[in-house]
């Protein structure tokens, strides 16, 4: 095992892609879900009737 | 053959005792015993990791395989079971259909923003890998920061699939420090809040989640997570597997027998089979204690990077968010979850923030497996 300070930097790289990616990935189903939530939630008027 | 010669084996096996690498494994081995039964950590997990490891430190153990003077091989029934289960990734998958069917997704569903909160906190997964990227080379960095997943099976898989030189101490690291979580996080998430921030309240609104939602959010999430990270789909898709069967309402019987018996038959061979990669010379090393001390490092920054994320995002939000909860966005499910809830209590016995952060904790489970995928898509 060596010590290379540098490989810190050079790494930063896949740190920042990978929150990113992260975020992204997330971001979609985030929306997907709240999309789901409204499409499948039971109408108001339906409700009212009942 | 006089009767000294023919017990001659008594002496080489005692002999072979000298090496005290062998008694320090079965320390090892008796204080993972001991977690487990005296203090309740993760037993199920550690107890039978530590009697493995006590198992294959026998010199000349028949658990494991053993080179015969004869150049020919003496196979072992836990080496046997390793490339069976865990060298093909079938173990752990199997464990995430189970875990997949014990998870309620209900609060996240009913709040999807809190899923926000674990993306934020697999930064200590990516912290970590630069921070092992100058100990190890890049693809053993990116096993050992996966040990920030806070998740056993993706740790397992991850440092298989990228042929890690390091495998047994990234997986006992993983699920140490999961039991652990009680200990690590409320240290950092007090020294990054103040007593102000840890008393904002967040009511909880029930909101009704349909039927429909529930049954297609697991597939869903495979498809876009299989989509965007092709080699995480056997992770994911495994976990949301567990968690249709669970959700769909007519395989009720099969739900069962994959949150107990089917859960708890893997864990039983996983953790014994995990163990046969902590035999004494490959796993004493200065290198061990480091990937220890990074996978510590890694829960670290996990847990404060939701908290930070949280504050920052309260820069911006007219309704705060309780901060705390961004910790709870690591995948240690429950644990971590509970543990925000108690902090929360200690503060202000009135609020209530389990919904909340068991809602976020879950949310840190599907962003783990992502995690996890995107790191085999960069290195694989």
């Amino acid at each position: 095992m060596t010590f290379h300070p540098y490989n810190f930097i050079s790494s930063l790289t896949y740190m920042v892609s990978g929150m990113l990616g992260i975020f992204i990935v997330i971001g979609i189903i985030v929306l997907i879900t709240a999309l789901l939530n409204r499409i499948t939630a039971p109408r108001h008027d339906d409700d009212q009737q009942k | 053959m006089n009767i000294l010669q023919s017990l001659s084996f008594l002496w080489e096996n005692l002999l072979a005792l000298a090496d005290w690498r062998y008694l320090v494994m079965w320390a090892i081995g008796g204080l993972l015993i001991y977690l487990a039964i005296r203090h309740d950590m993760e037993p199920s997990l550690l107890l039978p990791m530590g009697f493995g490891t006590i198992l294959v430190n026998i010199p000349f153990s028949g658990a494991i395989d053993q080179l015969l003077a004869s150049g020919a091989v003496e196979h072992g029934a836990l080496t046997t079971l390793f490339n069976a289960g865990i060298a093909n990734e079938l173990f752990p998958l199997i464990l995430f259909i189970g875990i997949g069917a014990m998870i309620d997704f209900g609060p996240l569903l009913s709040n999807p923003k809190l899923m926000i909160f674990g993306a934020a906190a697999q930064f200590g997964i990516f912290f970590t890998l630069c921070a092992a990227s100058m100990f190890f080379d890049i693809n053993d960095a990116a096993a050992i920061g996966i040990i920030g997943a806070a998740d056993g099976p993706t740790s397992i898989v991850v440092a298989q699939k990228l042929n890690s030189h390091y495998q047994g101490a990234i997986m006992v690291a993983a699920y140490s420090y999961m039991a652990l979580v009680p200990i690590i996080q409320p240290p950092v998430i007090k020294l990054l809040t103040t007593r102000k921030e840890r008393l904002i309240r967040m009511p909880y609104e029930q909101k009704n989640v349909s039927k429909t939602t529930r049954i297609l959010f697991p597939i869903i999430i495979t498809v876009v997570a299989g989509v965007v990270a092709p080699a995480s789909v056997s992770l994911i898709g495994f976990l949301m597997f567990g968690n249709l069967i669970r959700e769909c309402g007519v395989l009720n019987s099969l739900s069962e027998t994959a949150q107990k018996v089917l859960a708890n038959l893997v864990t039983i061979f996983l953790g014994l089979t995990v163990a046969s990669q902590m035999q004494a010379e490959a796993f004493l090393k200065l290198d061990t204690l480091l990937i220890l001390g990074l996978g510590l490092f890694a829960f670290i920054f996990d847990t404060a990077g939701g908290v930070l994320f949280a504050k920052f995002l309260n820069l911006f939000l007219k309704k705060k968010v309780n901060p705390m909860i961004g910790a709870a966005g690591i995948s240690a499910f429950p644990m971590s979850g509970r543990v925000v809830h108690k902090l929360g209590l200690q503060e202000d016995s009135q609020n209530f923030l389990l919904m909340h952060s068991i809602g976020v904790n879950v949310s840190g489970q599907i962003a783990s497996v992502i995690a996890g995928g995107l790191i085999l898509n960069f290195f694989l």
